[in-house]
């Protein structure tokens, strides 16, 4: 599998990065590198082998659900680069 | 040796015997910082007047005649990807260049219970994202055994501030390798803890089902208190396991005899660095000498843990990273007129080549029609490589392998090069995938410069790999070499 310039710009787009034309040309190329050794992966037969997402024998993690303390609405927006009345402000939406 | 040069547990010493005061200490390693930090630059930012205040408490502790914790009083560093509430937080990246978090991580503020004086936050390769610190978004840090080349990453700050004696302990991260593999290159020790022994509350997350905090050190006993102290459950990290903290002291005994190590035959391959290849055959040998049984192993699926960490820790990042939105913290593009503008470009600003190029990669393996060939191939590739390590080691007790293929390489020498530079991380990336604990210790030099070796363990047994680490370290004098940093009064 080999990945094109178009779908470099796809997944740019995708992952919200406006890439500029000698950084897609780079990335298309280091990309295709890239997957290429990937490659290597489909030498192993794993028809019969079961994707492990994770190394811990995990559960899902209850807890009682009691009121804690949380972050203040003043810390929470302490760092937001535009803010009006508590809220965050940005650009139009629609 | 100067104050600056002594492990953690001799400047303890020092502090109960009160022969020095906290305070003292401090000014110590800020002197020093002072000193060899324009040739290193290990530090982000330094927090001078938080361990001032903070070795003046301890000093208070001491003055009132209470037993000082191993820990307290002792100047450290931390990676700057752990937040601290009120200190610049970088993870160094332009995106983050402001970034003050509204709160701190589970390890700092254990380590602050204990009594640390932390120094300040070190330089890494943006975030966690590299194997040399050259992709920090404020410049790269210099390997204090020769300022040619780089420290390795992405840990490279903590690695470089201990070995050049501007911190007494630091804590880096490890991903892939990150804290292994530096230390490796600047001549400390570093540990790699199982995944889920140490929370994870409060590092920013880089690839959440691999990413580990662990100690950089001198010594194998400063590693071992370091790592009690950060190590248990935490209610703030849903990963975090539910297991007993053993004490890690004492395993420090010094005796290894009987125990059964593997030397795994695919960490030699053909074209690794001839010396580093000898100065580890030379430890294998010291260990049988000590009483251990080595025995050649193999772990066939060695070579497909690149590839597989390769899909699997991009895939992770870019949906981790896409937070950095300009919305709520952080750099905010101007000038948009609307919202996917305002991202696109907050992003394109924020994130440096390999960060951007990651989140590529891994939106690319996660995207329509690609998911299960790259994705689920490498997550299917990841429980063989799993199954590789449980069948040795229900056979052996740890194994022990090269922590690296080379020593320091050069500034500039791979950054044009992605895949050159992810081979670096070739004997400390199967560890990750597995969850497992692992250790790099000093094990002779190359070029002058200084060759790890890798002690791996099974699930949670951190007390066996630092018993043979230590077991090593004691019979050898590797981790009593400084490196020359040219500064009047040194050693």
């Amino acid at each position: 599998m080999s990945i094109s310039l178009e779908e470099v710009e796809h997944v740019a787009l995708l992952a919200r990065l406006e890439l500029g034309p000698a950084e897609k040309e780079a990335y298309t190329q280091q990309l295709n590198a890239i997957l290429g050794y990937m490659e290597k992966l489909n030498e192993l037969d794993t028809e019969n082998v079961e994707p492990m997402a994770h190394v811990l024998p995990l559960a899902n993690v209850f807890r009682e659900d009691e009121v804690k303390p949380g972050l203040a609405p003043e810390a929470a927006l302490d760092q937001a680069p535009d803010k009006h009345d508590n809220q965050f402000r940005v650009p139009k939406i629609v | 040796m100067e104050l600056y040069n002594l492990p953690v547990h001799e400047l303890h010493r020092l502090l109960v015997e009160r022969q020095v005061s906290a305070g003292e200490l401090t000014a110590t390693f800020l002197e020093r910082i002072a000193a060899v930090e324009p040739a290193v630059k290990a530090y982000l930012t330094l927090t001078r007047e938080q361990a001032l205040a903070g070795a003046g408490a301890v000093d208070d502790t001491t003055g009132r005649g209470e037993i000082l914790a191993p820990l307290a009083g002792i100047p450290a560093a931390l990676k700057d990807n752990l937040c601290t509430r009120g200190t610049r937080t970088t993870c160094a990246s332009r995106i983050l260049e402001h970034y003050l978090p509204p709160y701190t991580a589970t390890v700092v503020e254990r380590l602050e219970q204990a009594g640390m004086v932390s120094l300040g936050k070190t330089n890494m390769d943006e975030f966690a994202m590299g194997s040399s610190t050259e992709n920090s978004g404020f410049g790269p840090t210099r390997n204090p055994w020769d300022p040619e080349r780089v420290p390795g990453g992405s840990s490279g700050g903590s690695a470089a501030a201990v070995a050049a004696g501007e911190a007494a302990y630091a804590l880096g991260s490890d991903t892939g390798g990150s804290i292994r593999q530096p230390a490796a290159f600047c001549g400390v020790v570093g540990l790699k803890p199982t995944y889920g022994l140490v929370s994870r509350y409060g590092l920013v997350a880089f690839a959440s089902s691999l990413d580990q905090i662990g100690p950089l050190t001198r010594e194998v006993r400063d590693c071992a208190l370091v790592l009690q102290a950060i190590a248990g459950h935490d209610l703030r990290d849903s990963t975090s396991a539910h297991v007993a903290v053993p004490d890690y002291t004492a395993a420090l005994t010094g005796e290894i005899k009987g125990m059964r190590l593997g030397v795994p035959r695919e960490y030699f391959p053909a074209g690794m660095d001839p010396e580093v290849k000898t100065a580890v055959r030379r430890a294998v040998d010291k260990l049988e000498e000590l009483g251990a049984i080595l025995e050649e192993v193999s772990l066939p699926h060695t070579e497909y843990a690149l590839p597989a960490y390769y899909l699997v820790a991009p895939a992770e990042a870019s949906s981790n990273l896409a937070r950095y939105d300009g919305v709520a913290y952080g750099h905010r593009a101007g000038g948009a007129d609307n919202i996917i503008d305002m991202y696109c470009r907050t992003r394109q600003e924020g994130f440096g080549p390999e960060v951007k190029r990651r989140i590529m990669l891994g939106t690319y393996a996660l995207s329509a029609g690609y998911h299960d060939a790259y994705y689920l191939k490498a997550l299917k590739v990841r429980t063989l490589i799993r199954r590789d390590f449980e069948q040795v080691f229900a056979a052996y007790d740890a194994l022990v392998t090269p922590t690296t293929p080379t020593v320091a390489f050069k500034l500039g020498e791979k950054v044009g090069d992605p895949l050159a530079m992810y081979l670096s991380d070739l004997f400390t990336i199967p560890v990750n995938m597995a969850g497992l604990p692992a250790l790099s210790l000093p094990c002779g030099f190359s070029q002058g410069l200084p060759v790890g070796l890798q002690v791996i363990g099974r699930p949670f047994a951190e007390a066996t790999v630092l018993q043979i680490a230590y077991a090593f370290e004691q019979a050898t004098d590797y981790h009593l070499a400084r490196p020359d940093l040219g500064v009047r009064g040194e050693k």
